[in-house]
């Protein structure tokens, strides 16, 4: 959002409730803030890094588990997922920038979308969560497939089950579960903003949060396009 | 205690109330300080009842179990909640504001907060203690930590909720460091303070998460029996050793790197001389950082890493130890023909050097592949680490509270009694773990309880054990010194000067105590170890 910062008077500004005390001008805040979440954002990587190399090691060493195990997942409703995600970090941009053209029911809209779009995600996410649940497609201790896998082996699509195939659904549960919890936290962190747009606190000099909550929200959505393919598009 | 001194962020505004709810960083620097030496007792007391089991061979005060569980609760408490927070959290909140001339941290709110998770983190710590305890040492290695029946789960909830803490105050550092400069203080003219705290963000920002998610899985595996790291269900243990080192080799440079930074100020500052090689310090922080993210298979030697990984972790370790080898030849340097004052602040300096220069080069014998096998798991380890950590970090933040003592609390501590007790610290400290080097290299294992299997073909490591736990009473009472000396000064030290060492760095220009409000930095800042314009302090 480079274009923001044509709205940003630099320079010495009066004493004003969206300036803290101890930055001298909204341009050094904003800075500040944008930074912060950048900063914050890469300890989100570095988090979710752990599980992609966790994924990388498991993968490489038993590629028949996850050539497997992968075929129970619905990919029709991981696409679905992907395109919704992918909606609405679009709607979530154009919030951003009629945040700082000050135009607020606007933004107020599009943030509206971007929670609805959130919770489509995780209902989604429930049905497709639901349908592991009575399959018995657990994570590996709670991993009892007899009759799905059973259904495959008539069908013929699929091999033996290789030993220990629950671990694909320990890495799935964990990187998906932890991804939920973020969609959790960024649709508190929408809210949020929504509530702070509709009551007027934020103008073309002072946005700073819808903005940042926007780069969260961008790598919620980027995570969630790396894990549809790891696990529901594997050849 | 303060009624004679002027309003300051001490005195002003009044009440717990005002202290708890504060965004002052300075209030936040000091219930660091508080919090932090509490938990410092607290791992001190494990330490001696650790010592005073090993006095003898065979059971002396406890057995097997409760022993596991007294080094590891020394060892979470002291990682996690001390030497980890301890210089940034409470030297850097307090100064990193004033050194740049800001009025606070960039996010004061977010400092308040990384404070509370603290208090909860040492709480669940807590927690732990009281109910089950742990057994599992501070690294909480798999197998043993899925199994075992002690509370895991209460001490990794703690120790995640403490990454956060450290998370936050790195963050805060980074974005004032960045945004927060006055003018005229270029990236070339910042305190060398400042470069230590810089590049220990950001390890904490980079490493600290990946603790996380390992503690997260671990907590995890134990509540549902994820399996990730359980070989019988098709995980792989050995992923838990390569997560956890790949934060908590890091985490050593989190301890060090600030106090690195400490003793760069403190020593050009007595010995009258602008710092020798400033660029090269300044970047060997940050090469420490980023070299240090790539040594971690250094702790796993034996465990059935390969041997091409363990000679690449082999030689990156030595690589390593390069830019902290420069650091210390630019401080030599800079002492090298100055008008050396042997101030309370500089003493410890001084150890600093010695203490660190032993606990670096012992670090290259564990580094070195065919010497770490018969090392592994041994009381060397134990001292290494003890030199690098106590005689590194805790040293180095002694230092840099004696130096800005006067500043935090305005008022002077008597010197003798300063310098004594830092000598009786740096005596007793060898005495504690000089002979735990020799114990090792001859083969004594660590984390025994009992060394009677040991006395057939080494009758003497009773003696050395015994020095070694005579001398960990004397340290504690040469530290019971140190502070009292510090805290007595509180009621009868005199009334610090804004200056009193004459030392360049813009800290020193606002009153002591500083006042509520931090004052503006001036128009220019100039160079933080430019002594021209300065006299020698008045004899001390
Ligand atoms: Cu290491």
């Amino acid at each position: 959002m480079s274009n923001a910062d044509h709205h940003l008077v630099a320079g010495a500004e009066g004493h004003q409730p969206s300036l803290a005390h101890h930055f001298s001008s909204h341009r050094q805040q904003y800075e500040a803030g944008k930074l912060g979440m950048w900063l914050f954002l890469l300890t989100e990587v570095l988090l979710f890094g752990g599980l992609f190399c966790a994924y990388a090691v498991f993968r490489a060493n038993r590629p028949e588990i996850f050539i497997w195990a992968h075929q129970f997942l619905d990919k029709q409703l991981g696409a679905l997922n992907t395109a919704v995600l992918i909606t609405s970090s679009f709607t979530m941009a154009l919030a951003v920038r009629c945040a700082q053209w000050d135009q607020r029911r606007l933004s107020a809209f599009f943030l509206t979308l971007t929670l609805v779009c959130a919770c489509v995600f995780l209902g989604v996410k429930y049905v497709e969560y639901k349908h592991k649940w009575e399959e018995g497609l657990l994570w590996v201790r709670q991993f009892q497939p007899a009759e799905a896998a059973a259904s495959l082996d008539e069908s013929g699509t699929s091999d033996q089950q290789p030993r220990h195939a629950g671990i694909f659904f320990s890495i799935y549960f964990a990187m998906t579960g932890l991804h939920a919890v973020h969609v959790l936290a960024g649709m508190g962190a929408i809210g949020w903003v929504l509530v702070r747009t509709l009551r007027g606190h934020f103008n073309r000099q002072y946005f700073g949060p819808v903005d940042y909550v926007g780069l969260y929200w961008h790598l919620v959505d980027l995570i969630w396009i790396y894990l549809f393919p790891l696990f529901y598009l594997i050849h | 205690m303060t009624e004679s001194l002027p309003i300051n962020y001490l005195t002003y505004p009044r009440g717990l109330r005002c202290w708890l709810l504060t965004l002052d960083h300075k209030r936040i620097g000091v219930m660091y300080l508080v919090s932090v030496a509490a938990a410092l007792v607290l791992g001190l007391l494990f330490a001696l009842l650790m010592r005073t089991e090993l006095i003898a061979p065979g059971r002396t005060i406890m057995g097997e179990d409760t022993y596991n569980r007294v080094f590891t609760v020394h060892g979470a408490v002291m990682i996690f909640l001390v030497v980890i927070p301890g210089i940034p959290a409470v030297l850097g909140n307090f100064f990193l504001p004033l050194m740049l001339g800001a009025k606070d941290v960039a996010f004061p709110r977010l400092n308040l907060a990384s404070l509370y998770l603290w208090w909860i983190g040492a709480l669940f710590l807590l927690l732990t203690l009281a109910f089950g305890g742990l057994d599992t040492g501070w690294t909480f290695y798999t197998p043993y930590s899925t199994s075992t029946n002690t509370n895991v789960l209460a001490a990794v909830t703690g120790v995640f909720i403490l990454g956060f803490s450290s998370i936050f105050t790195a963050l805060n550092f980074i974005v004032s460091i960045h945004t927060l400069r006055p003018p005229g203080m270029t990236w070339r003219r910042m305190p060398l303070f400042l470069w230590g705290l810089y590049a220990t963000g950001l390890i904490q920002v980079l490493a600290t998460p990946v603790l996380g998610i390992t503690l997260l899985l671990l907590a995890i595996e134990r509540i549902l029996g994820l399996g990730i790291f359980d070989s019988t269900l098709g995980g792989d243990p050995v992923l838990f050793q390569h997560f956890f080192w790949f934060y908590a080799h890091p985490a050593v440079y989190i301890v060090i790197l600030p106090g690195m930074g400490i003793i760069s100020e403190v020593i050009p500052v007595f010995s009258r001389k602008p710092i020798f090689g400033y660029r090269f310090i300044a970047y060997s922080s940050v090469a420490i950082a980023l070299i240090g993210f790539l040594v971690w298979g250094h702790h796993m030697f034996v465990a059935g890493q390969s041997v091409l990984a363990s000679t690449i972790f082999s030689a990156l370790t030595f690589l390593v130890a390069i830019p902290s080898a420069v650091k210390v030849f630019n401080w030599l340097a800079t002492m090298y023909k100055g008008s050396i004052e042997l101030a309370a602040p500089m003493i410890y300096a001084l150890i600093f050097l010695f203490l660190f220069g032993i606990g670096g080069l012992t670090g290259l014998f564990l580094g070195t592949l065919s010497v770490n096998v018969p090392l592994h798991n041994t009381h060397f380890v134990v001292a290494h680490f003890h030199y690098v950590i106590i005689g590194g970090a805790v040293i180095a933040f002694l230092a840099g509270l004696h130096y800005w003592w006067p500043k935090m609390f305005g008022r002077m501590y008597n010197q003798t009694w300063a310098r004594i007790s830092a000598l009786l610290i740096f005596v007793a400290f060898n005495m504690t773990f000089f002979p735990l080097f020799i114990m090792g290299a001859r083969g004594l294992v660590r984390r025994y309880y009992d060394y009677s299997a040991f006395l057939g073909t080494n009758p003497e490591f009773t003696l050395y054990n015994q020095l070694a736990t005579i001398g960990g009473y004397l340290l504690v009472t040469g530290l019971v010194s140190m502070a009292t000396c510090l805290i007595s000064s509180l009621w009868t030290g005199r009334p610090a000067p804004a200056n009193p060492w004459n030392a360049p760095g813009l800290e020193w220009q606002c009153s002591s105590p500083p006042p509520p409000e931090n004052p503006p930095p001036p128009a220019q800042v100039g160079d933080p170890y430019d002594f021209s314009q300065l006299a020698v302090p008045a004899t001390l």
